[in-house]
């Protein structure tokens, strides 16, 4: 089977798993809302979260990607399914791509409803002028998201301690698209008087990343699921 | 499939130490021995999932010192976990992993009505299976496989009577039709009148 194939097939797979299980919706998707509720508490200033809501979208965002890829690589491992997958002789680049697919889908919707929860909560607008580069910056940090907690996931995985280890390993890699996401979305909202044209660079950012990882990821991912 | 004083390594410790032992298709080989004598490494190792630190070992045509990615495709490797997505149904199962290797929609109905889980079984999530029926679904996902070397290790632990008697047919239709078999076991007297030749694995080593 070729990667492509073998990536639609563990993709499916793991959404099929998300649909039957819903523990997107019943956990993840409350815990990201959880978050963003008691950022409002602890700030309790409309003019201080306005002007922080990008970072804390993001923010947000990234804790609920750990959860996510705990939950992706657990179903793995709960059954000795990884091992089965290594013997399955499936390419590996296939079934990274196929999990950072479904795990891209996930963390697409969480951050739309992250984003519409900073709107309403936050009282942010976004302005006609800044919706091409919300849109751009939402893509490509879920792309880099997504490949990056796929990579580090599989690392986790087969590793003593790993509920506690991923965040230590996963946390510092992400950084760059905390800061890359939030200076573009803030550029989107017009946060701190910024223009829509200032986010586009930090797209560039976000869209390197993304390539970078899916590129390294599918290279890697077989040396580091392996024994 | 032929292992020539296979050494294999795993965190420090040898878990096979000039491990020797040819297969011909066709033949059912019961691996007995006392726990930790080296009968799930050999049965790793000839899945290609652990290396081969010295000796030669070539397992259906493949190299595994060379090249011990290319073989998996061909094994079918049940262990002591089942591999199994338990969120999912049986039928979901069967169909994932059978798709793996193209099996189509045909194969993957015969192969879940050769071990029992066509009819009420199909559309249950495994997490609400017993442990015998879930041993049941996982053998299933190897017949949909089409292994040319099958590798199972305690295979009948959890099976109830039916379901012994299924998988003995099925590794008796796999070896008729030219599958290799290894089993590890220490119910003897079962896997011992299934097989059609017995050895001794001890202290890393085939006797």
């Amino acid at each position: 089977m070729s990667t492509w194939q073998i990536a639609r097939l563990v993709a499916a797979k793991d959404l099929r798993v998300e649909w039957r299980s819903r523990v997107v919706t019943n956990q993840v998707l409350p815990f990201a809302a959880l978050v963003m509720v008691m950022f409002a508490f602890a700030l309790d200033n409309d003019q201080a979260l306005t002007r922080v809501a990008p970072g804390l979208v993001w923010l947000a965002a990234m804790f609920s990607l750990l959860v996510l890829v705990q939950r992706a690589f657990a179903v793995e491992t709960a059954d000795g399914a990884l091992d089965a997958l290594k013997v399955a002789g499936v390419r590996s680049s296939g079934i990274f791509l196929g999990k950072a697919l479904a795990l891209a889908a996930q963390l697409a919707v969480l951050e739309a409803v992250l984003l519409v929860a900073a709107i309403l909560l936050y009282r942010t607008e976004v302005p006609a002028g800044g919706v091409g580069v919300l849109l751009a910056t939402y893509v490509a940090a879920t792309a880099g998201l997504a490949f990056v907690g796929t990579l580090y996931g599989g690392l986790a995985a087969g590793a003593r301690g790993r509920e506690t280890l991923l965040p230590l390993l996963l946390l510092p890699v992400v950084a760059p698209v905390l800061i890359g996401a939030t200076r573009a979305t803030e550029a989107a909202l017009g946060t701190n008087d910024a223009m829509p044209s200032e986010g586009w660079p930090w797209f560039g950012l976000l869209a390197l990343f993304a390539a970078v990882f899916g590129a390294g990821g599918a290279l890697a991912f077989g040396s580091l699921i392996d024994d | 499939m032929r292992l020539t004083d296979v050494v294999a390594v795993v965190g420090g410790f040898p878990v096979l130490a000039g491990a020797t032992l040819t297969v011909e298709r066709g033949e059912i080989v019961l691996l007995q021995g006392p726990n930790g004598a080296g009968k799930t490494s050999l049965l790793r190792l000839c899945a290609g999932l652990l290396a081969v630190e010295r000796g030669t070992a070539e397992v259906l045509g493949h190299d595994l010192s060379v090249d011990r990615t290319s073989v998996r495709r061909h094994v079918g490797l049940l262990g002591h976990s089942n591999g199994l997505y338990a969120d999912l149904t049986v039928a979901d199962n069967v169909r994932f992993w059978g798709a793996t290797v193209g099996a189509s929609q045909d194969e993957v109905s015969a192969a879940m009505e050769r071990m029992g889980l066509a009819a009420r079984l199909a559309h249950v999530r495994v997490a609400r299976l017993s442990a015998g029926q879930r041993r049941r679904t996982a053998l299933a996902c190897l017949v949909a496989r089409r292994a040319g070397l099958w590798l199972l290790d305690e295979p009948h632990a959890g099976l109830d009577a039916t379901g012994r008697d299924e998988l003995d047919a099925t590794l008796r239709e796999a070896a008729a039709s030219g599958a290799t078999v290894l089993v590890a076991s220490h119910e003897l007297e079962r896997a011992g009148s299934l097989a059609t030749r017995t050895v001794e694995v001890a202290g890393g080593q085939v006797r």
